[in-house]
C-alpha cells in the first residue's frame, strides 16, 4: 500500500498496479506480434504528435503538400506548351510522370530530418535514457520511432501527389497517366521513405550529436538524388509499362530498393540498442587505437584478446580460434559456390550457349610446342601471374564485400565456378577425356579451391558482420574484430595455401597436363 | 531488492566499473557517493538493464539484468542525472504516455498521476507545457515519472538537485514515505547532508570500485575516527581549555562551549566530569557528537588517494 495513494483511488490503484512479489509469480508475457506493435505504436503516436507540434517541421509539409504541387502542375503545363510549339510534345508528355515523383519525393526527404531529430536530438536532449529505462524492448522502440519518422512525410508527400494527379486530371492538360506507372511511383515513393528512414537510424545509433548526424546523412541523401536521377531517366526514355528497359525496369528498382532497405532494417534493429546507444559518447575517431586493437585481434588466441606468444602458438591457437567462427561463411558460401556450379553446368546444355569443342585431347604437335614455350622463366611468370591474379580476386571481393554488406563476396568469386560448370558441362557434351580435365584441375585444385572457398567466406562475412554482430559485442567491436581475422586468416592461412596451389599448378599440373 | 556480486564494466579499454559489490534490502536506502566519472550512473545503468555487465551479476527485485530485462525495467524508476522530459508535451500527457508504456489502465494512470502531481505540489501546472516548467518543478516531474508505476526499486540521480528547499523537502518526505512501504532506494548525490539524513547505508565508490560501504557508524569506526564531545558551561569559559587540556584534545570553542575529542569518551568523562566540579564550572550540558558524513567522505577519499592516486588526464 503507498502511502501516496490518499485519494478514493487508492484501492483501485493498489488492486491493478502489481507489487514487487506479485510480479515475481506474474507469467512471462509472450511478445507476440501484435503486442510488439501495440507497445511500438504508443512511441508512434507521440513522436507523431510532436512532430506536428513542431513549426520546422509543419511548415515545410504544408507548403510541400499544398503549394508545391500546383508550382509543379503550373510548370508542367508550361512546360508541355512550349515543347508542344517546337513539335515535342513527347518530352513534355514524359516530363509529367517524372514531376509527379518529385512532388512526392520532396516532402518524404524530411523524413531524414525526422529521423535523424528522433534519434540524435533525443539523444542529444537526453530524453532517450528514461524511455530506454522502461520495459518496451528495443525492437519496439525501433519500430515506433522508425514509424514516426515515415509517417508524416508519406502522409504530406501522398497528400501532395494526390494534389498534383487531381490538378493535372482536372486542369488544362487533362493528363491520362498509365495506372501502372502512379503506382509504380507510389511504391517507389514508399520504398524511398524506407531507406532514407531505416539509413538515418544506422547513421544516427552512430552519430552523438545531429551535427554528425547530418554531416553523415549525406551518404543517405545523394546515393538516393542519384537514385531518382536514375528513375527519371528510366521515365523519360519508357516508351510503355510492359518494356523491360523502360518504366518495367522500375520494378527491379522497386525490388533493389526494398532489399537494401531489409538490410538496412536488419542492421538497424541490431544496432538500435541500448548499449549503442548510450555507451557511445564521442564521435570523434581513434585511428591508432582501432589499429591497436585490431593488431591484437590479430594476436589473438580467445574473446578476451589475449595474445599468441609466439608464431607455434599463433598457428596451434590463434588461427584455429578465428577458424571455428567461420562455420556459417563458410557453409553459405559452399552453397552458393555449389549453386553457381550447377548453374552453370545446366546453362552449358541449352542449345544457345553450346560451343563445339575439338575431340579427344591436345596432338602430339601442340605439345610439343607447349613443351618448348614451358620454360623455367614462363614457369615462373606463371607462378606471379596465378598467384596475383588469385589474390587480386580476393581482395577486391573483400572491399566490395566490405561496402555491401558482404553480398559481393558470394557474387565475385562463384562466378568463376558458373564458368567451371559451363566448361565442365562442354566437356561432357564434346565427348572430350574427362580425365584430362580432371588431371588439369585436381593437384592444385585440392589446395586452391578450399582456400579460394575460405577467403570468400572471410570476406562474406567481414561484410555481413555489421548486419548480425556476435550476441553481446557492439557493430564496432565485432567490425574490428572482424578486421582483425581476415588479416589474421589472410596472412596465415590464405596466402600461403595459394603460394602452394601456385607452385602446384606451375610445377605439377602443368607437367602432369603434358605426359 | 538490490544485489551485486562483482558487477563490472568495460568500454573498450576503459574500466568504468570494477567488481562492485552491493545488497540493499527492502526498505533501505543506500546513498553511493563518489566523484564525477567515479562510475556511479555506469553502475545505476546496468542495474536498469540498460548496459550490459562485462562481467558480474546483478538482480534487482529479484530478477537478473541480462536475463530478464524487461522485467528489471518494469521493477525500477529512474531518475536520470538529467531529467530527459519531453518539452512540448503536458505534464498529464507526459505521464498518460509513460504510464501506457507500463500497461497501466488508462482511468488508473490518469488517477494516479493526478495524485502524484499534487503531492509534489504540481496540481496547478499539469496543463502546462512541460518547456515552461522551472528546473525544480522538471526535477519533480522526472521524479513522479519514476513513481508512476509504483516500483518496488527506485534508482534516483540527485533527486534534489536544482530544487528550492521547500520542494527538496517535499522529494525527502516523499523518499521516507515509500521506504515505510518497503520500497528500496539506491541514491547517487553529492549533497553529503541529504544522503546522512536519508540513508541507512552508505556506498562510497571511486575508480569504478566500492572503497568502503557501511552504516554511518560503521563507517566512522572503519575510518578509526575519534568522538568528539561538546561541553557547554553556565557562564564564560575563562581558561578552561587550559585546565582540562591534558586530558582531551580541544577541537574548537566558543564564549561558553567548547568540544573537545578523545579516543574513549565514556572513559575519559567521569574523571573529566570529577574534575570540572573541582573547579566550580557549572556544566549545562555534555554531548557526545558523532562524526559528520563531509569528513568521513573526506577522510576515505582521502585515503584511497593515497593508496591509488588519480591518473593525471
Amino acid at each position: 500500500m503507498t502511502t501516496l495513494s490518499t485519494t478514493s483511488h487508492a484501492s483501485e490503484i493498489d488492486s491493478l498496479l502489481l507489487d514487487s512479489e506479485k510480479r515475481k509469480h506474474e507469467p512471462v508475457p509472450s511478445k507476440s506480434i501484435h503486442l510488439t506493435l501495440s507497445n511500438a505504436l504508443i512511441i508512434t503516436r507521440r513522436e507523431v504528435r510532436d512532430s506536428f507540434r513542431d513549426w520546422r517541421i509543419i511548415a515545410p509539409i504544408i507548403i510541400l503538400t499544398f503549394f508545391f504541387p500546383f508550382l509543379a502542375q503550373w510548370v508542367a503545363s508550361g512546360f508541355s506548351n512550349f515543347l508542344r510549339g517546337y513539335g515535342a510534345e513527347l518530352v513534355g508528355e514524359r516530363t509529367i510522370p517524372f514531376l509527379l515523383m518529385i512532388v512526392g519525393f520532396f516532402p518524404i526527404s524530411i523524413s531524414l530530418v525526422i529521423a535523424l531529430e528522433t534519434f540524435v536530438g533525443e539523444k542529444e536532449r537526453r530524453s532517450l535514457e528514461p524511455l530506454l529505462s522502461t520495459p518496451l524492448t528495443n525492437t519496439e522502440l525501433y519500430i515506433g520511432k522508425t514509424l514516426s519518422a515515415m509517417i508524416p512525410p508519406l502522409v504530406a508527400s501522398f497528400g501532395g501527389m494526390m494534389v498534383y494527379l487531381l490538378s493535372l486530371l482536372t486542369g488544362q492538360l487533362q493528363w491520362r497517366p498509365q495506372a501502372m506507372l502512379v503506382v509504380q511511383i507510389f511504391l517507389l515513393t514508399i520504398a524511398q521513405a524506407l531507406v532514407m528512414v531505416t539509413g538515418a537510424v544506422v547513421v544516427s545509433s552512430q552519430a552523438t550529436s545531429t551535427r554528425a548526424a547530418n554531416l553523415l546523412a549525406s551518404f543517405i541523401i545523394i546515393p538516393m538524388t542519384l537514385l531518382i536521377n536514375a528513375e527519371s531517366i528510366l521515365m523519360f526514355l519508357a516508351p510503355d509499362v510492359i518494356s523491360p528497359y523502360g518504366v518495367g525496369s522500375l520494378w527491379a528498382v522497386l525490388a533493389g530498393m526494398f532489399v537494401v532497405a531489409v538490410m538496412f532494417l536488419r542492421i538497424g534493429n541490431t544496432i538500435f540498442n541500448r548499449e549503442e546507444l548510450l555507451g557511445r559518447n564521442l564521435d570523434s575517431m581513434n585511428i591508432s587505437g582501432t589499429l591497436r586493437k585490431i593488431g591484437r585481434y590479430i594476436r589473438a588466441v580467445d574473446d578476451d584478446g589475449t595474445p599468441a606468444r609466439n608464431l607455434k602458438e599463433w598457428y596451434t591457437r590463434a588461427i584455429p580460434y578465428s577458424l571455428r567462427k567461420y562455420k556459417t561463411a563458410a557453409f553459405v558460401t559452399l552453397a552458393v559456390s555449389l549453386i553457381a556450379f550447377i548453374a552453370g553446368f545446366g546453362l552449358g546444355f541449352a542449345p544457345q550457349w553450346r560451343i563445339v569443342l575439338p575431340q579427344g585431347t591436345l596432338s602430339p604437335k601442340s605439345m610439343d610446342i607447349i613443351r618448348d614455350v614451358l620454360t623455367p622463366k614462363i614457369q615462373e611468370q606463371a607462378f606471379w601471374f596465378i598467384l596475383t591474379n588469385n589474390l587480386r580476386v580476393l581482395l577486391a571481393a573483400t572491399i566490395l564485400a566490405f561496402f555491401s554488406f558482404g553480398v559481393m563476396a558470394l557474387v565475385m568469386t562463384p562466378t568463376v565456378y558458373v564458368v567451371l560448370g559451363y566448361i565442365f558441362s562442354q566437356l561432357i557434351l564434346s565427348g572430350s577425356d574427362l580425365g584430362v580435365y580432371l588431371v588439369a584441375l585436381i593437384p592444385h585444385g585440392v589446395i586452391e579451391l578450399p582456400t579460394v572457398l575460405l577467403g570468400t567466406a572471410i570476406a562474406f562475412r567481414l561484410g555481413a558482420v555489421v548486419t548480425r554482430p556476435p550476441q553481446g559485442e557492439t557493430v564496432g567491436h565485432a567490425v574490428v574484430v572482424a578486421f582483425g581475422d581476415t588479416i589474421k586468416l589472410t596472412v596465415g592461412v590464405i596466402i600461403p595455401c595459394l603460394i602452394l596451389a601456385a607452385l602446384v599448378e606451375v610445377y605439377v599440373t602443368f607437367p602432369l597436363m603434358l605426359r | 531488492m538490490i544485489e551485486t556480486q562483482n558487477l563490472t564494466k568495460e568500454f573498450d579499454d576503459f574500466l568504468a566499473v570494477d567488481r562492485v559489490t552491493l545488497s540493499v534490502g527492502a526498505g533501505e536506502v543506500l546513498a553511493l557517493l563518489g566523484p564525477n566519472g567515479a562510475g556511479k550512473t555506469t553502475t545505476v545503468r546496468m542495474m536498469t538493464s540498460i548496459l550490459a555487465p562485462t562481467h558480474g551479476t546483478a538482480r534487482i527485485a529479484g530478477y537478473d539484468v541480462v536475463k530478464d530485462a524487461e522485467k528489471v525495467r518494469a521493477s525500477v524508476g529512474v531518475l536520470t542525472e538529467q531529467h530527459g522530459l519531453y518539452e512540448r508535451m503536458k505534464a498529464l500527457e507526459y505521464l498518460d504516455f509513460f504510464g501506457e508504456i507500463y500497461h497501466i489502465a488508462k482511468p488508473v494512470r490518469q488517477a494516479h498521476a493526478r495524485e502524484l502531481l499534487e503531492r509534489f505540489g504540481l496540481t496547478e501546472a499539469m496543463n502546462r507545457r512541460v518547456g515552461d516548467y522551472s528546473k525544480g518543478m522538471k526535477q519533480k516531474l522526472a521524479l513522479v515519472r519514476a513513481l508512476l508505476h509504483q516500483p518496488p526499486v527506485l534508482l534516483l540521480d540527485e533527486p534534489t538537485s536544482a530544487m528550492d528547499p521547500q520542494s527538496a523537502k517535499q522529494v525527502r518526505d516523499a523518499i521516507i514515505d515509500l521506504q515505510h512501504e518497503s520500497r528500496t532506494f539506491l541514491i547517487t548525490t553529492h549533497n553529503l547532508t541529504e544522503a546522512q539524513t536519508l540513508a541507512n547505508r552508505i556506498a562510497i565508490i571511486r575508480h569504478g570500485r566500492i572503497i568502503a560501504q557501511g552504516t554511518m557508524t560503521e563507517l566512522a569506526q572503519q575510518m578509526g575516527a575519534e568522538q568528539r564531545v561538546e561541553l557547554r558551561v553556565n557562564g564564560p569559559l575563562n581558561g578552561l581549555s587550559k585546565d582540562i587540556g591534558d586530558m582531551v584534545t580541544i577541537c574548537d570553542s566558543g564564549e561558553d562551549w567548547l568540544q573537545y575529542s578523545a579516543p574513549d569518551p565514556s572513559a575519559i568523562n567521569p574523571a573529566l566530569m570529577r574534575r570540572l566540579i573541582g573547579l566550580g564550572v557549572e556544566v549545562v550540558s555534555l554531548t557526545l557528537m558523532s562524526s559528520s558524513l563531509e569528513e568521513i567522505y573526506l577522510r576515505i577519499m582521502e585515503e584511497d588517494e593515497a593508496v591509488r592516486p588519480m591518473k593525471s588526464l
